[in-house]
């Protein structure tokens, strides 16, 4: 027995003697050398690491048909069956790279993004907040990229040419159709959602997915964030108004709530500042909201928001026909906006996000005409004055249902379709001096379906290809509306891309309703980009050429206002943008500028030729500056806006020639503001804080420069005024603070 | 006859466990014997995460080699310079703790592995990360004390980040110190469950402590 044993272990250290070696060397395949690859004679111990030339080798007492095993991480692992007898083997092998996110190109022609996660976005969530000339509203923080215009005098985003209406916003894939608080003459109003709703943002300024239509120049696509990180209650104090909320989340982390409440006075901060208007009803707002968001089994998400909000304002300014008469504006909105949204795996690499939204408008707007005791002026025999009495009544109905299915099918390769559909229900009712009342009601329903693949045929090429296809019951009609993105890798850090698409919308609102047989609008937008980004570092250049087609033309309607009447205008824009932010050369200093020319004309509305738009300025620029000194716990930011003066024209009805004509036209000086903002986070490095509190002062237009927007004219011309702002400058003090999960109670309990 | 037969086949099957437990028992205290010196760049790691990671696949069963190689991982990746390496690194350790997790959950050490692979991943950008991955490194460390309280790697590596976390933030010396004292108490009267479990971090630990003085 005790013999037994001895030959089998002598048997089992002679095996062991007879070793074989194995080496070779690993490469990709472009015969680079790859280093770190791990080899290894499958379930043995035996093998090795390739070194900085991709060679390895080692030694092993294995015999017969074996496997190697060569893998690592980014490449597709390789199984080589070998055969080890008692020569050496030589065995070289070449991996593929893997084509993966962290990897693989961008498609990123044409968009910005912000986002805390995702490669190539060149914002974060919270630059959106901490710059300066935005005070914290979504959209204004947009006007520090290339492509937007500087416009003060009204809301929206004006990109690349085009006007704000043909910028649309998404909120989880849903239309946001009324994101800003209604118009006020001349005063840009606000959007209506906290930028802390969101986690991601893309903002592009051209060239977009298939998924959006009816938007000729841009699309903002805003993501919601998912659960808080904990139970959370906060609360704001600031020289605008009050606010506080609670968000919580289950125990099982799982699931959460959240309820806000915002009001919003300028009464204190409009009796410290001096407005140019007359302000007898400060801006008041009431705002709350709900949302819950569930996570599902798969990782997905069922998320809802629901908001409501009134506001009322009330102002006179002087009536630009007369020297002493003043023309009074007052507006009560009420507005309400649900989505509710569904994103999910279902397995097999299949993904499906759907969702639903209603929101509704409600406008009172009343206009009247005072004389210089603020008494309403009646006895006028003028129509020019007469038809300043009037009061508009608006309502709007909107609904959207989508669904969009993704499938995966190999690597980042993957296909999506859906479909969209709208509906709109906008009714007006005009009441003029003598009391007549004009209603009107415009219904749309508009279908759209929409296909797009994502094709990476490696990580240095991929292209993005879809088609959609809308009808509206308004125009009555199919559009089919190609679109086209593709992407190069050129080294390690940069890029380029290139977009084409086709893009339709319909007439905007004010414009409607429209002449029978009224087409849709049209434009074709080209992109080529150049990106290099590190972590700390991102250079992006982008030159596009954006073609207006079937563009409306406007005449004056029954009630006196605009509507269009064919698609007879056209007109064209095209330009060089370059972005630049810096992270690294200064030390804790964060910086970005961006550029923008822009050569545009355009032949629409009530132009009589194609000119160089009002809203459109040759030359725009915008820096931004952030540094946070740690010791004083304070972050310093700075802005400058600019751009140089935009046209302005006074475009008159001649009736004796039955067309419109430039009556007179001239330039504004060039825009320039400073800002700058201060936030201090005295609880930050506190151990385990209850409580988180930030601290902000902001002023805009620090040094009072003279910012003129554009001009308003008289009726006769012979009279025009200078649009600028309500004031020079604005203070913004504010103190934002959350408490944790502990402190929630007593904060509710002692705040509330 | 019959009886010696099975006798010496219950023998030989017992003396090849012996032997492959033997086998396994060399293999992890050659690697880990060299563990130290490889401590000298990313690549050397590496090499030695793949070393560990071959004896954990052939074994299929040990959580050990497992962990040294998620261990060995991330520490290459707290190493590595350029920071576009650094995710990759770290979710590679993530993908073999899991594993390790999976054969030995809720174990201390493996917690305190998962707290290093958050740090890592938050190093990348601090700034930006700190919020998501700073939550998911404490939570791990706070485990990983909960799971043994004997352990004294968790405090260790607490100690460690506060000491690197500048002073502004709460960190510093100030507030390292007692949590590496901490660790140190815990060190002398450690007792690892054999030669092959974790033992590391005393002399790091030490280092840090004196630095502080």
């Amino acid at each position: 027995m005790k013999q037994l044993i001895i030959i089998a272990l002598t048997l089992g250290i002679c095996t062991a003697n007879a070793q074989v070696k194995i080496s070779g060397r690993i490469t990709d395949i472009k015969n680079k050398p790859l280093s770190g690859v791990s080899i290894s004679l499958k379930n043995t111990y035996d093998g090795a690491t390739s070194d900085s030339g991709g060679v390895y080798n080692f030694t092993t007492s294995e015999k017969g048909a074996q496997q190697l095993e060569i893998s690592i991480t980014g490449y597709n692992t390789i199984l080589q069956n070998i055969n080890i007898n008692t020569e050496p083997i030589i065995q070289n092998i070449s991996l593929k790279e893997q084509i993966t996110e962290l990897k693989a190109v961008v498609i990123s022609a044409g968009s910005f993004e912000a986002s805390d996660k995702n490669k190539g976005a060149v914002l974060s969530s919270l630059d959106i907040v901490t710059t300066p000339s935005a005070n914290g509203d979504v959209t204004s923080a947009l006007k520090s990229l290339p492509g937007t215009q500087q416009v003060g005098e009204s809301e929206g985003l004006f990109v690349r040419g085009g006007t704000a209406s043909e910028s649309k916003i998404y909120m989880d894939g849903n239309l946001v159709n009324n994101f800003f608080y209604t118009s006020t003459p001349g005063i840009a109003t606000r959007g209506r959602f906290n930028p802390f709703l969101f986690k991601g943002t893309v903002f592009s300024t051209g060239g977009y997915s298939a998924l959006y239509g009816q938007a000729l120049s841009a699309a903002l696509i805003l993501e919601s964030t998912d659960l808080p990180e904990k139970t959370e209650a906060d609360l704001s104090v600031t020289v605008i108004g009050v606010g506080g909320g609670i968000q919580h989340l289950a125990k099982d982390k799982k699931s959460s709530w959240g309820v806000s409440y915002n009001y919003t006075n300028l009464w204190l901060a409009f009796n410290v500042i001096k407005q140019k208007q007359d302000f007898f009803k400060v801006p008041v707002a009431h705002q709350g909201d709900a949302n819950f968001r569930i996570k599902t089994k798969n990782g997905g998400f069922l998320k809802y928001y629901g908001y409501l909000s009134s506001n009322k304002v009330g102002f006179r300014s002087g009536d630009i026909d007369s020297i002493s008469l003043k023309n009074v504006f007052v507006l009560d909105n009420i507005n309400t906006y649900q989505n509710l949204n569904y994103k999910d795996r279902m397995g097999n690499g299949w993904r499906i996000n759907t969702g639903i939204s209603f929101s509704t408008n409600k406008d009172d707007i009343n206009n009247e005409l005072q004389d210089e005791a603020n008494k309403k002026v009646t006895n006028s025999s003028q129509p020019l004055y007469q038809f300043k009495n009037f009061s508009l009544a608006n309502l709007a109905r909107y609904a959207q249902a989508r669904f969009v299915l993704e499938k995966k099918i190999k690597g980042l390769t993957a296909i999506r379709f859906g479909s969209d559909y709208f509906y709109s229900n906008e009714q007006t009712t005009y009441t003029v001096y003598d009391g007549s009342k004009f209603k009107e009601k415009i219904i749309d329903h508009l279908y759209a379906g929409f296909a797009e693949a994502d094709i990476y045929l490696t990580n240095n090429l991929a292209a993005k290809v879809g088609t959609r296809a809308e009808h509206s019951k308004i125009i009555n009609k199919w559009n089919i509306a190609p679109r086209v993105s593709l992407a190069y890798k050129l080294a390690d850090n940069s890029q380029a891309s290139f977009a084409y698409g086709i893009f339709y919308q319909n007439p905007e609102r004010r414009l409607l309703p429209a002449a029978t047989g009224i087409d849709y609008s049209k434009a074709a937008h080209y992109i080529f980009q150049y990106t290099r980004q590190t972590k700390d570092f991102t250079l992006r250049t982008e030159l596009f050429y954006k073609k207006y087609d079937d563009s409306y033309k406007t005449a004056r309607g029954t009630n006196g206002n605009f509507l269009a009447v064919n698609n007879d205008g056209f007109g064209e824009a095209k330009g060089i943008e370059l972005f630049w932010r810096d992270k690294k050369t200064i030390k804790n200093v964060d910086y970005w500028f961006s550029y923008s020319y822009l050569d545009t004309k355009r032949d629409f509305l009530n132009y009589p030729k194609a000119i160089q738009p009002s809203f459109a300025a040759k030359h725009t620029a915008a820096f931004v500056f952030k540094r946070f000194v740690l010791p004083w716990k304070t972050q310093f930011n700075l802005s400058y806006n600019f751009a140089t003066g935009r046209p302005y024209y006074n475009i008159a009805y001649d009736s004796t020639q039955g067309k419109f004509n430039i009556a007179d036209q001239g330039k504004t000086i060039n825009y320039n503001s400073v800002s700058f903002s201060v936030n201090f986070l005295p609880n930050i490095g506190k151990k385990d804080p209850r409580s988180f509190a930030v601290w902000v002062l902001g002023i805009n237009n620090v040094l009072g420069q003279s910012q003129v927007y554009s001009y308003n004219y008289s009726s006769n011309g012979a009279r025009k005024e200078a649009v600028t702002p309500p004031s020079k400058r604005f203070v913004f003090i504010g103190c934002f603070l959350s408490f944790g999960a502990d402190r929630t109670q007593d904060a509710i309990n002692n705040n509330l | 006859m019959k009886k010696l037969t099975l006798f010496s086949f219950v023998l030989m099957i017992s003396v090849a466990s012996f032997a492959q437990s033997e086998k396994f028992s060399a293999a992890m205290k050659k690697n880990l014997e060299a563990m130290e010196a490889s401590f000298k760049s990313p690549g050397d790691l590496i090499s030695m995460a793949n070393n560990f990671e071959r004896i954990a696949n052939a074994e299929k069963n040990h959580w050990l080699p497992y962990y040294y190689a998620a261990f060995c991982q991330v520490n290459a990746g707290f190493m590595e310079q350029d920071k576009s390496k650094v995710d990759g690194l770290a979710d590679k350790a993530a993908a073999l703790i899991a594993k390790a997790d999976s054969l030995s959950p809720k174990n201390s050490e493996i917690s305190c592995i998962k707290s290093m692979i958050a740090s890592c991943h938050m190093m990348v950008d601090p700034m930006q990360r700190w919020q998501e991955y700073g939550q998911e490194s404490t939570s791990n460390m706070e485990a990983a004390m909960a799971q043994d309280p004997t352990n004294p790697r968790p405090y260790y590596l607490k100690g460690q980040g506060l000491k690197y976390t500048p002073e502004q933030f709460g960190g510093g010396c100030k507030t390292a110190k007692p949590e590496l004292e901490t660790a140190i108490n815990k060190y002398a009267t450690f007792k690892p469950v054999s030669e092959l479990h974790p033992n590391w971090g005393k002399a790091q630990a030490e280092m840090l402590i004196n630095e502080c003085k």
